[in-house]
């Protein structure tokens, strides 16, 4: 090759073009192979990854949340309903800076401290297409700010949403219980499915009972959006099963007597219809506005009720464990007839205390600090259970033995959970010596039955156990497993029957004469209430220890503080031929019964005679 | 004259037969035909992706018309003005670029359009032309393969505009305009020891290019190119929308018009620099094959014409014309599908807007000016 060429050669250069042409062909069709080889990739090798990429960007599915059942009372009138409310909610997805979005609608709407730890949270666990509430209950005027700036906060969306509310809060609190936001530990309970869309869960009582029921079901919409998260259009659509409408057994207006009569003393009533095991009335005071619970009570709201020393949180009705006093004694009447230890007829005398035969310490009688003596020299069972004699229970109790009395009280449903259809109900406890030995390691000594056998020293009952054994006692011994819903979407739902109480008609007969006297009766423990009265009443009177009283000691009420007043507690079915409704009233430190059979006669006139008070 | 016509055997028939009417209007037929297929499959790709807009249709068949006519009168100007005008062509360019300098106005952040009486454009545009045109010029009357100093001769051309391109900045079309140049000196037969020693030098002064040179939207582009992960909802948005919008058409495509991502605003850009993405996605691989296809035949009908100049000048001005309209191709194909960091390089003929559409036809006029170049004797 001629290294100085000086002239142009024409031919040389069209053939070095020609070698440059193909050079630059080669290289053009390998470039093009490379992006063929490319698009194949995409197109055909990973077609699937990117077609669900494509459908999953192009499709959402959105929850559509059921419509919470209602809760209505036996006259129809609403309990819990809910109403719509605007939600502030963050789709994390089409956010590009949350931080500064957060940051901006705090500018715009009051958002708490503690509104954005929730939040937080909550980003954390749910898809990046889900909108994460971050405030409730927007008020008009924050929704129209939020409209105004929508377009420089993508991704943030008010939605309209259904809302629990409790017309009458305060006075259903125990009885209904309440919905609230759905916390972390319940969100890893509940199925995910299922409550996707839904913030809100039953938290107690017969909301949370009933959860599955009120819940309703799901439904789901697939809706093509466009990138700005707009939804375009509405490919299918499930609609969501509405919650099943509850009606309850309970009566606005015996509720309100209960509540009204129980005047904001720490108590609880609980009002059974016989017949059914409705429960007419469930009052536990004090109560609390259940709305404040519905988004999140407040911090302060929060620790108010929590810290307050009536403990208006508890549900004194199902989950407070009280000695049932006398109210036992027509149940220890019942097991006395039934064992063949007494009859009618059978007395023991009464000199105003009891002792344990080798045993020194006496046992008093209730009215010894009265009188000074017992109630007449020579006591029977009617006369024992009108007045509450002591001494004749002691009696019965040493000769019973704490095994029987357990095997003659327990038909009666104390000592086990009634199986009423609310949370957190509590057993009690009806003492056996093999009770004392796997609860406390311990044998069981005489004198404890003699406490036992006047509803005294471990044994416990909840009002809602009394309230089921008075219905035992009203129906001679059948009773249900007490039941609040009485319709679930119109259909009726029975209360389950409980292992009927055994006893011959004579016996109970008795019984009730014992009962009928208490009210009816010239030195009848109740006979007060009888003043007026238009029909009649089976009840008994209790009174429960709060302390227990060293032997001897002088009890006087008046310095013993308020807090360690007896609880008062008052049992009655009325009418006394035909009961129509069993109830149990209990008057933290009320000081005797007197301060709980007001209250039963008030519950009782107004369901008989529809009245209040 | 016997021994050229025996080096190109296959042009001897053409050569022996009257001149057709269509080189009598300086036409290349095949070219003309396959412009034409390509104008109408963009079009009918760019109602789909421009949200099935009419009126953007309509403005860029308008733009076409343009192109058209731009085009068949640059045809009809012969090669030997373009070289004698090349120079000053140039000279007005590099006026142009200092003038984007001081008067241009521009957006988002970068200058690179003059105003003159409301009419906007971009002089950068004239000088992916004016640039072979020039290097061309400037090689044409040298001994080929040119000497070291006409290769920094030419350099220095290829350089002035390309820095102040870079200046405005304008990445894609500094670089396509470099490209331009160089591919007349590489037609010109430069030897390869030049081209490896470019190479090296090349991957060498990355570093100092990254460190001095990029700006940082431009070294974004590049990382979210190697993870577009990194940034799903900014920068990396775009590749990773672009690549489910090409994956999902598959082989067959979602139809036409029934491509989610680009119907429902996934896809950004989706009628300009992102535009093979609606059309992968609605015609899937075939249609994309098709187009790589036409666009095959056009390069090749490009090499060719400039196999058939009869002058270095159209040799080389044909040969980097169409090695340029390559570059389009790859790199729009390759940053649309990942492949390449995005730059803002239209799919040529297929993406909307005028600038480029008739910058691109006035490039074939020129090629077509080449195919139908009399022969002339230079020495």
């Amino acid at each position: 090759m001629p290294q100085h060429i000086t002239l142009k050669d024409s031919n040389r250069e069209a053939r070095i073009y020609g070698a440059r042409t193909v050079t630059a062909v080669l290289l053009v069709c390998g470039l093009l192979a490379l992006i063929t080889v490319r698009y194949y990739s995409l197109q055909i090798t990973n077609y699937e990854t990117y077609k669900t990429q494509s459908e999953r960007n192009r499709v959402q599915l959105q929850p559509l949340p059921p419509k919470r059942g209602l809760i209505y009372d036996r006259n129809g009138v609403l309990l819990a309903d809910n109403r719509p409310s605007y939600i502030l909610s963050v789709v994390r997805e089409r956010v590009a800076d949350l931080d500064a979005t957060l940051l901006a609608l705090r500018a715009l709407v009051p958002i708490s401290d503690s509104d954005l730890e929730k939040f937080q949270k909550k980003v954390l666990r749910s898809r990046p297409y889900e909108s994460v509430p971050l405030r409730f209950r927007l008020t008009e005027d924050e929704r129209a700010r939020l409209a105004v700036n929508r377009h420089r906060l993508p991704g943030v969306v008010v939605d309209a949403q259904l809302l629990r509310h409790y017309p009458h809060g305060e006075l259903f609190s125990h009885a209904i219980g309440y919905v609230g936001r759905i916390n972390e530990q319940e969100s890893w309970e509940l199925d995910e499915t299922d409550y996707r869309g839904t913030f809100h869960v039953g938290k107690i009582g017969v909301e949370k009972y009933y959860e599955d029921l009120l819940h309703g079901t799901v439904g789901y919409q697939n809706v093509e959006t466009n990138a700005h998260g707009r939804v375009l259009r509405v490919l299918e659509r499930y609609d969501p099963l509405p919650g099943a409408d509850l009606v309850l057994h309970l009566d606005i207006e015996l509720q309100r007597t209960a509540y009204e009569a129980l005047a904001g003393r720490r108590g609880a009533v609980v009002a059974i219809d016989p017949l059914t095991g409705g429960i007419l009335a469930l009052v536990s005071t004090p109560g609390f506005d259940t709305n404040l619970f519905v988004n999140g009570i407040s911090t302060v709201d929060y620790s108010a009720l929590r810290d307050s020393p009536d403990v208006p949180l508890f549900n004194r009705a199902v989950q407070g464990q009280y000695p049932p006093g006398s109210t036992v004694k027509p149940m220890m009447g019942l097991a006395g007839l039934e064992s063949g230890l007494v009859t009618p007829d059978y007395s023991v005398p009464d000199p105003g205390w009891y002792r344990l035969p080798g045993d020194s310490r006496r046992y008093r009688d209730w009215i010894l600090k009265i009188r000074g003596t017992g109630h007449a020299p020579r006591v029977s069972l009617n006369m024992a259970i009108a007045e509450s004699c002591d001494v004749y229970f002691y009696d019965l109790a040493r000769r019973l033995t704490i095994d029987r009395m357990y095997d003659y009280l327990h038909p009666f449903g104390l000592g086990e959970r009634t199986g009423v259809d609310t949370t957190n109900e509590r057993r009690g406890v009806l003492p056996s010596t093999r009770w004392k030995r796997e609860a406390m390691a311990q044998p069981w000594y005489p004198g404890e039955t003699l406490s036992a056998g006047i509803g005294q020293g471990y044994m416990l009952t909840t009002p809602m156990q009394l309230a089921v054994a008075t219905n035992a006692l009203a129906t001679r011994g059948e009773h249900r497993s007490p039941r609040l819903v009485s319709a679930i979407n119109g259909e009726p739902v029975a209360a389950p029957l409980l292992e009927r109480v055994p006893g011959l008609p004579e016996n109970w007969q008795a019984v009730h004469e014992g009962m009928h006297a208490v009210v009816h009766g010239a030195r009848g423990s109740a006979r007060k209430i009888a003043k007026g009265i238009q029909y009649e009443v089976g009840g008994k009177t209790g009174t429960a220890q709060v302390i227990g009283i060293a032997q001897n000691a002088v009890y006087k009420e008046e310095e013993v503080a308020e807090r360690h007043r007896n609880h008062g507690l008052f049992i009655a079915f009325a009418p006394y031929e035909a009961p129509t409704i069993a109830l149990a009233v209990i008057v933290e430190n009320g000081g005797g019964s007197s301060a709980a059979y007001p209250i039963a006669r008030k519950v009782m006139d107004t369901w008989l005679l529809g009245e209040a008070g | 004259m016997g021994d050229y016509v025996r080096q190109m055997p296959d042009g001897s028939a053409d050569l022996a037969r009257p001149p057709s009417a269509a080189s009598r209007f300086h036409l290349d037929l095949p070219l003309l035909l396959l412009l034409l297929i390509l104008t109408v499959y963009g079009l009918v790709v760019l109602y789909s992706a421009s949200g099935q807009d009419m009126g953007a249709v309509i403005r860029q068949g308008r733009y076409f018309l343009v192109a058209y006519v731009v085009m068949i009168t640059a045809s009809q100007i012969s090669l030997v003005r373009y070289m004698r005008w090349a120079p000053w062509f140039y000279l007005l360019g590099v006026g142009l670029l200092v003038a984007v300098m001081f008067f241009g106005v521009g957006a988002k952040g970068a200058q690179r359009w003059l105003s003159i009486g409301g009419f906007r454009f971009q002089p950068s545009e004239i000088l992916k032309l004016v640039v072979p045109m020039t290097v061309a010029w400037y090689l044409a009357e040298r001994i080929l393969p040119p000497r070291f100093k006409y290769i920094i001769g030419s350099l220095a051309i290829i350089a002035v505009p390309s820095a102040l391109i870079l200046r405005q900045p304008d990445l894609g079309t500094a670089l396509l305009i470099a490209a331009s140049g160089m591919f007349v000196v590489f037609m010109a037969g430069i030897g390869w020891r030049y081209i490896v020693g470019a190479v090296v030098i090349a991957f060498a002064s990355a570093w100092p290019v990254w460190l001095f040179v990029l700006k940082d939207y431009q070294k974004q582009r590049i990382l979210t190119l190697l993870n577009p992960e990194s940034d799903k909802l900014g920068a990396g948005w775009n590749i990773i929308q672009s690549k489910t919008a090409i994956g999902s058409g598959g082989w067959d495509g979602k139809g036409w018009l029934g491509g989610t991502q680009s119907q429902l605003d996934f896809l950004p850009e989706s009628h300009t620099d992102f535009i093979i993405a609606v059309l992968a996605e609605e015609f899937g691989l075939r249609g994309v094959l098709m187009l790589m296809a036409i666009y095959l035949l056009i390069l090749l009908r490009g090499f060719w014409i400039g196999l058939r100049a009869q002058t270095s000048y159209g040799r080389m001005l044909a040969g980097s014309l169409t090695l340029t309209f390559f570059v389009y191709i790859f790199v729009n194909m390759g940053m649309v599908a990942g492949l390449l960091p995005v730059v803002g390089v239209p799919l040529p003929l297929v993406s909307a807007g005028g600038t480029s559409v008739v910058t691109l036809m006035a490039g074939f006029g020129l090629l077509m000016a080449v195919s139908t170049e009399k022969k002339i004797v230079t020495h």
